[in-house]
């Protein structure tokens, strides 16, 4: 086995798989007279793509748009303010994933609240915040549930296990965003051109092939479902040229290693347990109805709204002045038409959350492609 | 942040196993992935496993990009 995945991270395999794209790259732009443009949903690509040097290697034969999935950038000013609002009085422990430290919220991040006072940590596995509550019994534990498809059955374990050890006093807020209505709502929005889609592979190893059929069967946009490794990658943008030249639109699965139909059945349960679909506000984009989940009533004595009603009363959608994260988000700009980018926003002093996050495309786009901005820009 | 690495089965308990991930001991949550056996190689993210390696699918999909990067050209 060790020798097979090994075997995805083979040199002469990707460089032969860059070549293939490129002649397919070429063959789309003589078929449609423009290169194709895909988009890769998910953070964790837009960091691979970056780092590994392919969005550079195919910059001007294939238009890849970086889009909405990166979770602590999307993640809510208010949502941010909430939670810092709790910290600051000092009654209850937050604790949250590293990410979400720094991103700048109305009052500095929660990294300043806890320079404050407030008692905010960074947890790697939701259930060492369960840890955390039966460590201090009499204090209310919070876990800042942020994340997509991939990172809620990990919060809905955190929750078996606060049952099976009957933890009172562990609570949660629920700020998890859902991947397939945003694709739903970016595709209605047709805001940019889409020709394809680069499929987040973890999403995809809980949700599976099947929940994304209406990609091609609704918006008639062809699809792949891949896995992080440049092989993987690369093989994927080649099966989304190869359907564009085509004219065929289609859901694969190119990461089957760890994808199958159906996703993973046991983690589906899990999170229909605990949670029912909700509508939740996105940074730059606003309410999408159902793009969230809530816990359900019978949950309802783990529930932060429940806990401290008045946290709920401080909507005020304050984006934060010249950020253009929204944008960002939203496949609109990339990040070398902020003005802001590499100037006064850097990865040491960010100015929005797309800066500071380890997947955010600013950030990304200033570690691996900061003097490139003459070719993306074309 | 949906980031997972692939991680060897080393031991199992109920509710967790003990694995190995880039030279790695780990203890993982394996709630997600009940069926799991030693010897298997997971996905782990945030501290769970969240699906078994499947070694057939792996053969197959690498034997398909290696079929790709011949036919080059003819699609
Ligand atoms: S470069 Fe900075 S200010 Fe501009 S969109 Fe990105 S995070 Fe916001």
């Amino acid at each position: 086995m060790p020798e097979i995945l090994e075997a995805f991270q083979d040199a002469k395999l990707s460089r032969d798989l860059l070549t293939m794209v490129r002649k397919l790259a070429a063959a789309y732009r003589e078929k449609h007279g423009r290169p194709m443009a895909l988009m890769e949903v998910c953070g964790t690509h837009t960091m691979a793509l970056a780092r590994s040097g392919i969005r550079e290697a195919v910059a001007g034969e294939v238009r890849l748009v970086s889009g909405p999935g990166c979770p602590v950038c999307v993640t809510s000013q208010d949502d941010i303010h909430r939670m810092q609002v709790l910290a600051a009085q000092r009654e209850a422990i937050v604790c949250t994933f590293g990410d979400m430290m720094r991103v700048p919220g109305r009052e500095g991040s929660l990294q300043d609240t806890r320079a404050r006072g407030g008692d905010v940590r960074v947890i790697y596995n939701p259930v060492e915040a369960v840890a955390i509550a039966a460590a201090n019994p009499n204090r209310p534990v919070v876990f800042f549930g942020i994340g997509f498809e991939t990172t809620i059955p990990t919060v809905a374990a955190a929750l078996v296990e606060a049952e099976r050890q009957q933890i009172t006093n562990f609570y949660l807020f629920t700020a998890f965003k859902l991947v397939t209505p945003v694709l739903h709502y970016l595709l209605t929005l047709g805001e940019v051109r889409l020709d394809g889609l680069l499929l987040p592979g973890h999403v995809s190893v809980i949700l599976g092939e099947g929940d994304f059929t209406f990609l091609a069967d609704q918006y008639r946009v062809p699809s792949v479902i891949s896995g992080f490794l440049p092989v993987d990658m690369l093989g994927g943008i080649a099966l989304l040229l190869q359907m564009g030249i085509r004219g065929e639109a289609q859901v694969k699965n190119a990461y089957p290693r760890v994808v199958r139909y159906e996703g993973n059945p046991t983690a589906k349960g899990l999170v229909s347990r605990y949670f029912v679909p909700a509508d939740t506000k996105w940074r730059g984009i606003g309410i999408i109805p159902g793009s969230g989940l809530a816990l359900k009533p019978q949950w309802e004595h783990r529930d932060c709204r429940y806990r401290w009603p008045h946290l709920w009363q401080l909507e005020e959608d304050t984006e934060i002045a010249g950020c253009r994260c929204g944008e960002i988000l939203r496949g609109v700009i990339t990040p070398h038409q902020c003005p802001r980018f590499a100037t006064d926003c850097t990865p040491v002093d960010p100015v929005g959350p797309c800066m500071v996050s380890s997947e955010g495309t600013c950030a990304a786009y200033y570690q691996h492609l900061r003097l490139a901005g003459h070719r993306e820009k074309g | 942040m949906c980031l997972a690495v692939p991680a060897k089965v080393l031991e199992r308990g109920e509710f967790t196993a003990k694995v190995e991930s880039l030279g790695n001991i780990l203890e993982v949550g394996i709630m997600l992935t009940p069926d799991v056996e030693v010897g298997q190689y997971v996905y782990v993210h945030s501290g769970q496993a969240i699906q078994v390696v499947d070694a057939t699918a792996a053969q197959e999909s690498l034997a398909l990009w290696k079929e790709l990067t011949t036919n080059a050209g003819d699609s």
